[in-house]
């Protein structure tokens, strides 16, 4: 019998290295490393990428001058050699200066910034939509294993997953836009709508901060449904999995231990099969927060929808490096953020778990 | 009257190739104070009787017959009423206390869930009972204890815990399912003392499972012996190990280490292998191993044959009725 309690003292918070607030140092730190690897990573593919950028943003005439080509060169740093151009880059960007976009010609800090709050916003709508109902259904479908709710709802996850993201946006416009009339149509706002003053730069934050309840009301209108086909592919895949660890959980000995001592169904499930179940979920969850980013270049498409994912396939075509580079970095920030976020909700959920950063 | 009468209790479970009967026909008794011990190889439906007990059966079960607990059918409850009888009238200890013990949640929620759920007691009651039910148990600075997570204790200490859990709430009867089974040997020690002491103590009834009937010869009062779903043999403990009477009991206790019988030269085994779920042997399910078969054996269901008040087989071949006072072939 080992007396394994004087060890939980030793263990005692806060300024051991098993501590929070350490964790979070350090896992800062590891962040800004990571994004530095992500601009040399990103910065490299864009240099194999066979093409010419300059070729992509002029004009034929324009790119058969060569003093013109010269010209434009000079301007984007492009006649140096590639090592320079990402020391430069580098250097920039600890001044905060993403560079300038080939395509706009503007600074891609500033496109970002006005680009990609307006993917924030259905991501985050849709990732709300996508815990709540996906953990829900999850839920549900575990518990009444293989009777009739779970059968339909394995149906309804099945096909969620199966959907490919620009064909729901495409039925789902069609439905709801053009035969029911239920959703407005495309766009953040109707035409000619004033957006409200930027503080946040999501139009419903902003015009609650503006107290303009009716900018809030069509703004929201306008992003609900490419939110909700934007969540569709994250419901199924969080269903699938709520089901699938608390299945698991639930053939624990310890579930079945709590049960034996006469819980209510609820309180077992709550706090004995839901908790750890949870721990594998928020997993999940931070991936498909992540992915729907990706999956937002198609159906902001379909809903022409100003954000992040149009800009970022705009960058592409046009070779627009500085454009790409700026895209990869949000991405990538917001994956480390999103991990981030996941361990400390691990710590949360189970404050034994050790830092393993 | 009995604390627990079970009748005719049969067991049914959803295998892979349709339904399979697990336990069959078993009837038993646990008398107030007393401990019963049920032995048998795995698969004999040790376990199933015992969830059947609590309506937890696994996934697709279903049990019949009747189960008497302190004098009303427990058997027909319904999910709510079965949910007033566990934890609070019959508790369960399982066999690995390394996984019977949920990692995540803290010592005093586990011991206090039930019974501020039962008993509707204050957060503070509940603490100081738990408090108690650690000195009970023995774990030493119950008080920090409480704070601990289950990974902070040995398997020993662990099965001491989930022991307190079971205790909680007053139960009259405690089924312990392989308690010492995934202990170390001198740690299996402290637990049956403890169990023998909580009887004592507490008068309280315990069922313990277990496939080593060395544990059992220590402990309990009374011993059933189960062979593929049934009873083959019971009676009080020292008459039982002593004087085996149905020939898988015999075989049982032959084969174990240390024994008096046996030496190097025939140290015993039972040929063959325990029929597996769904594939019982029809008649006796023991003919297919037994070196005292006879044809019949093969078409009838034994019948119970009452040796004396307290010792039964279900054996009508009786093979070792002349030596009975004997004790060895």
């Amino acid at each position: 019998m080992k007396p394994v309690l004087g060890e939980s003292k030793a263990r005692k918070r806060p300024l051991s290295g098993t501590g929070f607030t350490p964790f979070i140092i350090r896992r800062l730190l590891t962040s800004i490393l990571l994004v530095f690897g992500v601009t040399f990573i990103s910065f490299s593919i864009t240099q194999l990428v066979p093409g010419d950028p300059v070729a992509a943003n002029l004009g034929q005439s324009a790119y058969s001058d060569p003093e013109i080509v010269a010209a434009f060169e000079k301007e984007f740093g492009l006649d140096q050699p590639v090592p320079v151009q990402y020391y430069k880059y580098v250097t920039n960007l600890l001044q905060g200066d993403l560079g300038v976009s080939l395509s706009s010609k503007r600074p891609v800090a500033e496109d970002l910034k006005e680009y990609f709050p307006a993917t924030l916003e259905i991501a985050l709508v849709a990732v709300f939509l996508a815990l709540i109902v996906g953990l829900l259904l999850g839920i549900i479908s575990a518990v009444t294993r293989d009777r009739l709710p779970d059968q339909l709802i394995r149906v309804f996850s099945l096909t969620g997953v199966s959907m490919p993201a620009f064909w729901t946006a495409l039925t789902a416009f069609y439905i709801f836009f053009f035969v029911l009339g239920w959703a407005p149509g495309t766009g953040r706002l109707e035409p000619g709508g004033e957006p409200p003053p930027t503080v946040t730069g999501l139009f419903t934050i902003d015009a609650l901060i503006n107290g303009d309840f009716s900018t809030f009301k069509q703004a929201f209108s306008y992003l609900l449904l490419p939110a909700i086909v934007l969540a569709i592919y994250a419901v199924g895949v969080l269903t699938r999995f709520t089901r699938a660890s608390m299945l698991e959980i639930l053939g624990n000995d310890y579930v079945r231990a709590a049960r034996a001592k006469g819980l209510p169904e609820f309180t077992v499930i709550r706090r004995h099969v839901l908790r750890p179940a949870l721990l594998s979920i928020i997993t999940v969850a931070g991936v498909a927060f992540s992915s729907l980013l990706a999956g937002s270049v198609l159906v902001e498409n379909v809903f022409s929808w100003p954000g992040l994912g149009q800009y970022a396939y705009r960058a592409a075509v046009g070779l627009d490096l500085p454009g790409i580079m700026g895209v990869s970095m949000v991405v990538a920030t917001v994956y480390i953020t999103m991990n981030l976020i996941v361990d400390i909700l691990y710590r949360i959920i189970d404050p034994q778990m050790k830092d393993s950063a | 009257m009995n604390l627990l009468t079970v009748e005719n209790l049969t067991v049914t479970l959803a295998t892979g190739s349709g339904d399979a009967q697990a336990v069959r026909n078993l009837s038993f008794s646990v008398g107030h104070g007393e401990i019963l011990g049920v032995a048998g190889e795995s698969g004999s439906g040790k376990t199933m009787t015992a969830l059947s007990m609590l309506g937890l059966l696994p996934y697709k079960g279903k049990a019949s017959g009747s189960i008497k607990f302190d004098g009303r059918e427990i058997l027909t409850s319904t999910k709510r009423e079965y949910r007033d009888i566990r934890g609070k009238e019959i508790a369960m200890i399982f066999q690995d206390p390394m996984t019977s013990l949920h990692p995540m949640l803290t010592v005093e929620v586990q011991l206090t869930e039930h019974l501020r759920h039962h008993r509707k007691v204050s957060k503070d009651a509940a603490r100081n009972s738990a408090l108690e039910l650690l000195a009970t148990v023995k774990i030493p600075e119950p008080a920090a204890a409480l704070k601990a997570h289950p990974s902070q204790f040995s398997g020993g200490m662990r099965q001491r815990i989930a022991i307190a859990m079971a205790l909680a709430c007053e139960p009259k009867l405690l089924i312990a399912d392989e308690p010492t089974t995934a202990l170390d040997v001198t740690v299996q020690a402290g637990i049956l003392k403890l169990l023998h002491q909580l009887r004592t103590d507490r008068n309280l009834s315990v069922m313990v499972i277990t496939h080593d009937l060395g544990v059992l010869s220590s402990l309990t009062d009374r011993i059933m012996i189960m062979y593929a779903g049934s009873e083959v043999e019971s009676g009080a403990t020292s008459d039982l190990l002593q004087n085996p009477r149905h020939p898988y009991t015999k075989g049982l206790i032959a084969a174990l280490p240390g024994n008096s019988e046996v030496n190097s030269k025939n140290l015993l085994s039972i040929d063959g292998m325990p029929p597996e779920l769904g594939n019982f042997p029809s008649g006796c399910a023991f003919h297919t191993r037994c070196k005292f078969a006879k044809a019949s054996c093969k078409e009838t269901v034994p019948e119970v044959l009452n040796l004396s008040s307290d010792h039964r087989i279900f054996c009508p071949v009786n093979p070792f009725s002349e030596l009975s006072n004997s004790g060895s072939k």
